[in-house]
């Protein structure tokens, strides 16, 4: 396994290591509050990184997958109270096979075609789930606060649920790590280039796209379940939020497309500045339109993100930012 | 079967100014080949566009919408400087992202200014009575206001020097400009034309129902639901789509709660993306 001796990746997995171990050495409910944010942006995005950033397909109702793991994973514990962990996996494993199913149609798209299929989809799912009477219909569904008892308290399942969102981060940057070191990453990106000539030289386009979108699907409905069990409440306007699909497009961009650090980079940059805006008085109530300025500004003046700015100005830096 | 027939001239009449919404969204991408997600918030500032001069500076609601056509023209102009221009030859997820940010520059600062209470228009008008079920007229003058901002949009395109340009740039750009056209000025100007189809629909739609900042991306996504049946990029298709949305939303909503009506708009759309993606009227 030549890959792994990257020093690249070793460092980046230390210096996740250090920020997830943070609230853990402090046991401060606040620096945990921060990271489980910082890593829930990051794991959305890295694994939206997969088909957007490695293939190319701009999955913009991406959010879908993560209402759908959450949907799952809540109603499982909600009615047959599961443990969270099996029921964050069922989630994941529902949303990567509602992916699998809507990828070997939709992926036939491409371009913007792709881009409003997707949408459409997380508003149709947002549409049904609001008439299924089972899942709560608009008004969602609510945890008795007996359901946190098994964990020892909504204390204690707070900080589990962050020890389940960190272990998930490493293994998402570990498999966008590996996507993209392996002929299959390198399949997908040479879809990304030019889909026609990838097929011609032999890549079966249909099965990497339909396989990147079920991986990047994965992830996003693991994170759901996690946050929804968590949060103690969930209703379709929070699990399909189009606004944080979006989110985590611009850390993507933010930080740089396709590149493993590229969402790592970004998340930090975006959770820092999200904060100053949040914070500030004066700007609270324009946040809304300030991410709007910052999004545009990256659009229009830096759309290689800040590793990909790097990689293109001191080529030394290639082999190192991956 | 009253209830029925006028549950369907209802959401004819709906259906026109649907379409009318969905003739800029998918002009601007006959020109371009951009998604505008801006649309919806254009929309929004077409109601209350309406609102502000027509009730509150008292020009009368449909007067006012002589002002939102010029003001949706001049904003659309500007944000195709701002945010489109730099980005036109860029992936599709550039310009995506770009006029999103638009979206959210509008609704942050809409949501400031307007907040979110919902606003409504009242406008006396007697309702025609159809059988047993009688419709606001209002439906009927804004379904009129819509058919004839279409075809002064048809006699635009076709009949006007600057018209047939905006036609000639969405069928080649290269070779327009070639032809002496100034082909920055004639996208500028198409945006405008864009924004300002999504004003004046949003415009009616405000003297129909009540409103929010937010409203518009009801109808943002419903425009993409009738320009996918159209075919995007044919404004005629996208009037087409608008009334065959209408008469579904209509139609179903005799039979079905009214909530069920989005998860059908949304399974349509995919499904005719999937099966025919260029629309129903598409070859």
């Amino acid at each position: 396994m030549a890959r792994f001796r990257s020093p690249s990746f070793w460092l980046l997995m230390a210096f996740m290591l250090g920020i997830i171990l943070w609230p853990i050495v402090t046991r401060s409910p606040y620096a945990r509050e921060q990271a489980f944010v910082l890593f829930m942006y990051l794991a959305l995005a890295s694994s939206l990184n997969i088909i957007l950033g490695y293939t190319g397909y701009v999955s913009f109702g991406h959010i879908v997958f993560f209402g759908i793991g959450g949907y799952t994973g809540f109603y499982l514990i909600h009615r047959y109270n599961w443990h969270m962990i099996p029921a964050a996996i069922v989630g994941g494993i529902v949303a990567a096979l509602m992916a699998f199913l809507l990828g070997s149609a939709i992926l036939r798209l491409r371009g913007a075609y792709f881009a409003i299929a997707t949408i459409g989809i997380n508003e149709a799912v947002k549409a049904l789930v609001r008439n299924l009477p089972f899942l709560g219909g608009s008004t969602g569904m609510y945890f008795d606060f007996k359901v946190y008892e098994p964990y020892g308290g909504p204390g204690n399942a707070l900080w589990l649920s962050y020890y389940c969102l960190a272990f998930l981060l490493l293994i998402i940057l570990l498999v966008s790590y590996i996507v993209r070191s392996s002929k299959f990453g390198l399949g997908l990106m040479s879809i990304r280039e030019d889909e026609d000539a990838a097929t011609i030289l032999g890549i079966d386009s249909a099965r990497y796209k339909t396989w990147a979108f079920t991986l990047s699907a994965f992830f996003p409905g693991i994170v759901g379940a996690i946050f929804f069990f968590k949060n103690g409440n969930i209703e379709p306007g929070d699990a399909f939020r189009l606004f944080l699909s979006i989110e985590s497009i611009v850390i993507i961009m933010l930080g740089g497309f396709g590149t493993v650090l590229g969402p790592v980079v970004g998340a930090i940059v975006y959770e820092r500045l999200r904060g100053l805006l949040l914070v500030n008085p004066l700007l609270k109530n324009l946040h809304l339109a300030m991410s709007g300025v910052a999004l545009l500004i990256i659009v229009l003046f830096i759309s290689v993100g800040i590793v990909g700015f790097l990689r293109q100005r001191f080529p030394v830096l290639r082999r190192y930012l991956i | 079967m009253g209830v029925f027939f006028a549950s369907l001239v209802d959401g004819l009449m709906l259906g026109f100014v649907y379409g009318l919404a969905a003739m800029g969204l998918s002009l601007i991408w006959g020109v371009m080949h951009v998604i505008n997600l801006a649309h919806g918030p254009f929309i929004a500032l077409g109601m209350f566009s309406v609102y502000y001069l027509g009730v509150k500076a008292g020009l009368t609601p449909y007067g006012a919408l002589i002002f939102a056509l010029f003001f949706g023209l001049l904003a659309g102009i500007v944000t195709y400087f701002v945010a489109v221009h730099r980005v036109l030859d860029a992936p599709h997820l550039t310009t995506l992202l770009a006029t999103f940010s638009v979206n959210l520059m509008i609704i942050g600062l809409g949501t400031v200014i307007f907040t979110t209470t919902p606003r409504a228009i009242d406008i006396k008008l007697p309702s025609v009575s159809l059988g047993a079920v009688s419709i606001p007229a209002t439906r009927f003058v804004a379904a009129f206001f819509a058919l004839l901002s279409a075809a002064g949009l048809y006699l635009f395109l076709y009949g006007t020097k600057l018209g047939k340009s905006v036609r000639a740039v969405a069928m080649n750009r290269a070779a327009a400009e070639l032809m002496g056209i100034n082909t920055v000025q004639v996208l500028a100007f198409s945006f405008g034309l864009g924004t300002m189809l999504a004003m004046i629909a949003g415009g009616l739609i405000a003297t129909l129902f009540p409103f929010t900042i937010l409203s518009g991306s009801v109808y943002e996504l419903k425009s993409f639901v009738i320009c996918v049946l159209g075919g995007l990029g044919n404004p005629a298709g996208a009037l087409v789509g608008g009334i065959i949305l209408g008469l579904l939303e209509g139609g179903t909503s005799a039979f079905i709660p009214v909530s069920w009506v989005p998860v059908i708009e949304f399974a349509l759309l995919v499904l005719i993306l999937l099966v025919k993606p260029k629309g129903l009227l598409g070859g």
